[in-house]
């Protein structure tokens, strides 16, 4: 893989602009569209290009679990949604005209059939999905509950398992105890696909950890070196993490954050050992949450929002109070953003998928909330307005091209 | 045979609405079968790909409650498909 530098690096950081209006030219060159996912359908917020009136449409898959709703940024009509229901099975649904018409997947992604008299595993929830690389188009990843990895060479309308990451975890040892489910069960997800080598993957597990595949899925190593494990026995796990989300920079691929149960991390490849940058957070705060995101222009910036991890795991904002932290250094240090956010008694949920940011400059930070509450920062999280309230609980915000 | 199927509310999407259809079978697994090939991607939706029945779906011949999808059909019987209870 190339050994591409930060763009950003050595360069002078920024000042984040907790205490500034936001710039009364904010905008976007077009209007946001906003794919949200939730627990009783999909909805879309479309705002105008000064990002600060939203129109709310929907819902689509009205009374549907709706994990996760991705646009497809090499055909940006067509998006994809993870769709189940209390009674019904796993499947997904395709639009190629930004949501007018949905159709469901020929066959979703569903693990081969066991031999006769083993016991064979079954796709609870299409958990994530991910566009291929932007020279396989029609390609698409997607990742269940339990853990498995799927890949679409058509759009979405056929799925079939990426059996040499099954096979490789089961060949691991202690792989039971260390691919443990979550209270949300055993969640493959953070599917990334290096935009300069399409074959070239991460995969993180929760709990299991993070894998890379440099051959399209056909073999994998481990990469967790340096990542804490406390709920486990001992110090150094190859693997058994619990990566809750991981991305990487879109303008340095080779720098990835992760927003661990136990921490935030860096790590700057070809290295493999990810620094603990939760360290530099405030020790009243800690580090512990679901979400991260990157600045789709400077990789030394990124911004998480910190859950209380403390006795049962409350996982919900710190005291009642939330806030979004930034770091403007790759997490050397980090700011407190919640201007505009609650005060007080705001003890709401940020899953996993529900934090994104959009490509205007200035840059658009969204996240959602379990309590059904939309928030939008045009000022890459100076200040904040709540756009939306009252939809159901909210699982994930994707932002469509453009 | 010919068994009549009632469908419930969350499959009407795939039977463009019909609360009630009728199959060719001899076993649960044929009238999944054809259900399939009439209506795509139903069967999936209440039985997994090992061939389990999903855990808030319930299948009745007659007033029976099955619980593998081998169960067979006697001319006369009926189908339902139920939808169990599964939280909010």
């Amino acid at each position: 893989m190339a050994m591409k530098k930060s763009a950003a690096a050595g360069r002078a950081p920024r000042k984040l602009s907790s205490k500034k209006p936001a710039p009364r030219r904010a905008s976007a060159s077009r209007g946001i569209v906003m794919l949200v996912g939730t627990r009783k359908g999909a909805f879309v917020m479309r705002s105008d290009t000064s990002r600060r009136i939203w129109k709310l449409e929907g819902p689509h898959h009205f009374g549907c679990v709706v994990t996760h709703v991705v646009a497809d940024p090499r055909e940006p009509k067509v998006w994809l949604a993870a769709v189940k229901t209390g009674h019904l099975g796993p499947t997904v649904f395709r639009t190629s005209d930004a949501g007018k018409t949905w159709k469901e997947a020929k066959n979703p992604p569903a693990f081969p059939k066991a031999p006769e008299g083993e016991q064979g595993r079954a796709v609870d929830t299409v958990f994530w999905l991910t566009p291929g690389g932007a020279d396989e188009p029609g390609v698409w990843w997607a990742g269940t509950n339990p853990h498995g990895l799927f890949r679409s060479e058509d759009g979405g309308e056929t799925w079939t398992e990426v059996t040499a990451l099954s096979a490789y975890l089961a060949s691991l040892d202690h792989s039971k105890e260390a691919f443990m489910p979550t209270p949300g069960g055993a969640i493959t997800h953070s599917i990334l696909v290096d935009p300069r080598d399409s074959a070239h993957l991460y995969v993180s597990m929760s709990v299991g950890g993070t894998f890379e595949s440099r051959d399209r899925g056909a073999t994998w190593k481990p990469m967790n070196k340096g990542v804490a494990i406390d709920y486990m026995p001992g110090q150094e796990f190859e693997y058994g993490q619990d990566p809750h989300c991981v991305v990487a920079s879109p303008v340095n691929p080779d720098r990835l954050y992760q927003q661990n149960h136990c921490g935030i991390y860096r790590i700057d490849r070809p290295s493999n050992e990810w620094i603990r940058i939760g360290k530099n957070m405030p020790k009243a705060i800690g580090d512990i949450g679901f979400v991260i995101v990157t600045h789709p222009r400077d990789a030394d910036r990124v911004w998480v929002i910190p859950m209380d991890g403390t006795t049962v795991w409350p996982r919900t904002s710190i005291g009642g109070k939330p806030a979004v932290f930034g770091s403007d250094n790759a997490g050397r240090s980090w700011k407190r953003l919640d201007r505009g956010l609650p005060r007080a008694n705001a003890w709401h949920t940020v899953y996993r998928q529900g934090f994104a940011c959009d490509t205007a400059k200035p840059l658009g930070l969204y996240f959602g909330t379990s309590s059904g509450q939309l928030w939008a920062s045009r000022d890459e999280g100076g200040s904040w307005t709540k756009i939306c309230e009252d939809l159901p609980a909210i699982l994930s915000v994707e932002i469509a091209a453009p | 045979m010919k068994i009549p199927v009632a469908i419930p509310s969350p499959l009407l999407s795939y039977t463009g609405g019909a609360a009630s259809v009728e199959v060719n079978a001899s076993t649960l697994a044929q009238a999944l079968e054809e259900l399939d090939r009439r209506f795509p991607g139903i069967r999936f939706r209440i039985v997994d790909e090992q061939d389990r029945i999903r855990p808030h779906i319930r299948f009745f011949v007659n007033e029976r409650i099955v619980r593998t999808i081998d169960a067979p059909f006697a001319v006369g019987d009926t189908l339902t498909v139920v939808c169990a209870l599964s939280g909010g």
